[in-house]
């Protein structure tokens, strides 16, 4: 059957869990219906796009669902580095559209959250050596068998910014709250057009400046794009750990901003998650005393 | 063998910081991303490799492959090179008595032999050319030992 | 040529190539080099925006390769720094793509007549509008932070400009003290080890930086913002002073409380 045969990781066989009951609204651990195609996008880089990409989708496939990550930055891939799995992949996206390696191969499945899959960028080729048209029968193929297909999508709205929208019907725009940031998810939302259902997450809020009027607010930069606001995350330190150890901070049951993807993962897959909470307070002056004598933040 | 010292003191001694996990990361990953840039030089790699081997035996060069592979505590080279048969030998004469014992082993006698006179290895994957007489003052090469 | 030629690039976006770009050039304009920035990021265009130009802007440098107006005329004068600081805005309304690297070439070097330092702001990325940036640079500054991905990316431009004979010195942006003493964060050191490159300079992570690019307003011209010193003293270094890194986290007690307090 098509969905084993795409599902079946060559080298592990780790068993599949059991699917969590799930209500009726979410559908997440059925892939009867077609998968979602999602893409991650922003215009200006470093705003948060592959690690948003690599939360986001462990947070679902943590929920039970069948999530399949693309890496779309060719030449400069990092979404293998931000989920821990840089030294499993063998085959990479050019791999199977050009026909060097079968899907089975390339996927590389997570060994912490058996549900999830990764296709790597290719590190010694350029993007405009992809193909839209392949691209997008690649997503229409993966759809078939995974929940969510979700494409990390690199800087720019050249060639590589064009073929990681291809095929996705739905685009998460991610900005940070500077004017430069605004202004590029503006440039990007223009160029998705209507077919495609954008939604806005708001990365790197730091509360006390927004309060000291040094920092847009999530209003002030949604009043000029007034998009759907699908979460706001704050600026944590525990991003910078976790990607320093490959170990997604959406696995991290003490860290604020893991529930934060957590939450925003819920919101995708349909759960009424209330209007995003107040991301976490950076520390206090005493905190930052005890940090002087050795403490951690 | 430093570095695995360094790292065992480092487990000892509880878990590593995530600084110090991300630059082991980061020099394999660079690692892997220079060897994946760099086909021209593993071209190269396997050239030679393919070169010291012929040898010793003949290989079927076309379907030889150098590749890398992440393993444990870093990354490995793999080779695969598939052989074809041993270097023929042409029979010996009888040793002289003063034969100059350069090699004592029977390993290093057929080393000798299977280089060509002029002391380099120049049978890419072809049938090895009838070998000279190889005159060193006062020394004949001794019997092969197979 | 007159002018130095130099490239700033990273290959990860959002490092700080604009901010250092626009600092740097301020900087070196307030100590009295003539300075031309030109944007190379056609279609995502913000040096304008992080030195408050944007209302100013009437030409932009698609305009000057198509030949629709001359050189000078695209040029936007910040009267903040007299006649010393100008910059070639890039098109909003294009790509990359618009402009050849022959074509971005000639536009450099037509600027090199009219200054001491033409400095180029790359577009993130290693493809067609880095190759733009880079055509007509002579020497290169590679931005990076202290973190996993920018370090990797960081690496492959650095092979990039190497390919191109292009001398290169790095800066190491947004670093965190606090962390890098807790182990959190790679230390600077750690960084020039790893991509084995010359420093040029150091700047700790400031969040309040954010809002200076914000209001378009560069950090030399406020006396308040610590890290306006810093980008002074980069630009001194480009001169060729020898000046000493500041020691970021290895101060005695009171710097390490303001340190903390500021840095956050």
């Amino acid at each position: 059957m098509e969905t084993q045969r795409l599902a079946a990781e060559s080298v592990e066989a780790a068993p599949l869990p059991e699917a969590p009951q799930a209500p009726a609204a979410q559908a997440d651990s059925q892939p009867k219906t077609r998968g979602r195609a999602i893409v991650v996008t922003s215009g200006k880089g470093g705003v948060g796009k592959t690690t948003t990409t690599a939360n986001v989708g462990i947070a679902l496939a943590a929920r039970g669902a069948r999530v399949v990550l693309i890496d779309a930055d060719v030449g400069l891939r990092n979404l293998d580095l931000v989920l821990g799995l840089e030294s499993r992949v063998r085959y990479h996206l050019l791999d199977v559209l050009e026909g060097r390696a079968e899907l089975d191969d390339a996927l590389i499945r997570d060994k912490r959250v058996p549900t999830l899959w990764l296709l790597a960028a290719a590190q010694n080729r350029e993007k405009d050596d992809v193909e839209t048209a392949a691209v997008q029968a690649l997503i229409e193929r993966l759809r078939e068998a995974y929940d969510y297909v979700i494409v990390d999508s690199p800087a720019g709205i050249e060639m590589g910014f064009k073929n990681a929208i291809a095929g996705a019907d739905e685009a998460i725009v991610v900005c940070t709250p500077e004017v430069a940031a605004v202004r590029d998810v503006d440039r990007v939302v223009g160029l998705l057009g209507n077919r495609v259902d954008v939604k806005l997450v708001v990365n790197r809020i730091r509360p006390a400046l927004v309060r000291k009027g040094k920092m847009l607010s999530v209003d002030d930069v949604n009043s000029i794009l007034r998009l759907p606001l699908l979460g706001v995350l704050g600026d944590a330190p525990d991003v910078i750990v976790a990607t320093n150890r490959g170990e997604p901070v959406a696995l991290d049951e003490n860290a604020p901003i893991g529930a934060a993807y957590r939450a925003i993962a819920a919101r995708i897959a349909g759960e009424d998650v209330p209007a995003p909470a107040a991301p976490d307070e950076p520390a206090g002056f005493l905190e930052k005393l005890g940090s002087l004598f050795g403490g951690r933040r | 063998m430093v570095e695995q010292v360094v790292q065992w003191f480092r487990k000892l001694f509880g878990g590593e910081t995530s600084s110090s996990v991300a630059k082991d990361r980061l020099r394999l990953v660079l690692l892997s991303d220079h060897l994946a840039l760099a086909p021209d030089v593993i071209e190269a790699l396997r050239r030679d490799l393919l070169d010291v081997i012929s040898r010793y035996v003949e290989v079927d060069e076309a379907h030889s492959d150098v590749s890398f592979e992440h393993k444990e505590a870093g990354i490995a080279m793999l080779a695969s090179i598939p052989i074809l048969a041993m270097r023929a030998r042409e029979p010996q004469p009888e040793p002289a008595a003063d034969a100059a014992e350069a090699c004592s082993s029977a390993e290093e006698t057929s080393i000798l032999e299977a280089v060509s006179p002029n002391g380099r290895s120049d049978n890419y994957g072809r049938r090895p050319r009838k070998r000279r007489r190889r005159k060193a003052s006062g020394a004949s090469q001794t019997a092969p030992a197979q | 040529m007159k002018a130095r030629r130099i490239v700033v690039t990273s290959g990860k976006g959002g490092v700080g190539k604009t901010t250092t770009t626009a600092n740097l050039g301020a900087a070196l304009a307030q100590g009295g080099k003539r300075v031309i920035l030109v944007d190379a990021d056609i279609g995502l265009r913000n040096l304008d925006l992080v030195l408050g130009v944007e209302k100013r802007i009437v030409f932009d440098l698609v305009e000057v390769v198509e030949g629709r107006c001359q050189l000078r005329q695209a040029l936007v004068r910040d009267k903040r720094f007299g006649e010393n600081l100008a910059i070639l805005p890039a098109a909003q309304t294009r790509d990359k793509t618009a402009v050849s690297e022959e074509q971005f070439a000639g536009i450099v070097r037509g600027l090199a007549e009219m200054c001491d330092y033409v400095i180029i702001d790359s577009p993130a990325g290693i493809e067609h509008g880095f190759r733009n940036a880079v055509a007509g640079a002579a020497e290169a500054i590679v931005v990076t932070t202290p973190e996993v991905s920018a370090i990797r990316d960081a690496d492959r431009v650095i092979a990039k400009l190497q390919d191109r004979k292009l001398p290169m010195r790095l800066i190491v942006n947004r670093v965190r003290p606090e962390m890098v003493r807790a182990g959190e964060m790679m230390s600077v050191d750690d960084v020039c080890d790893i991509l084995s490159a010359e420093l040029l300079g150091i700047v700790p992570d400031d969040p309040e930086v954010i809002d200076t690019t914000n209001r378009g307003i560069p950090l030399v011209l406020d006396p308040t913002q610590r890290l306006g010193a810093i980008y002074i003293k980069i630009a001194r270094r480009l001169e060729g002073e020898i000046i000493p890194f500041t020691q970021l986290g290895g101060g005695g007690f009171f710097s390490r409380l303001f340190e903390a307090l500021r840095a956050g």
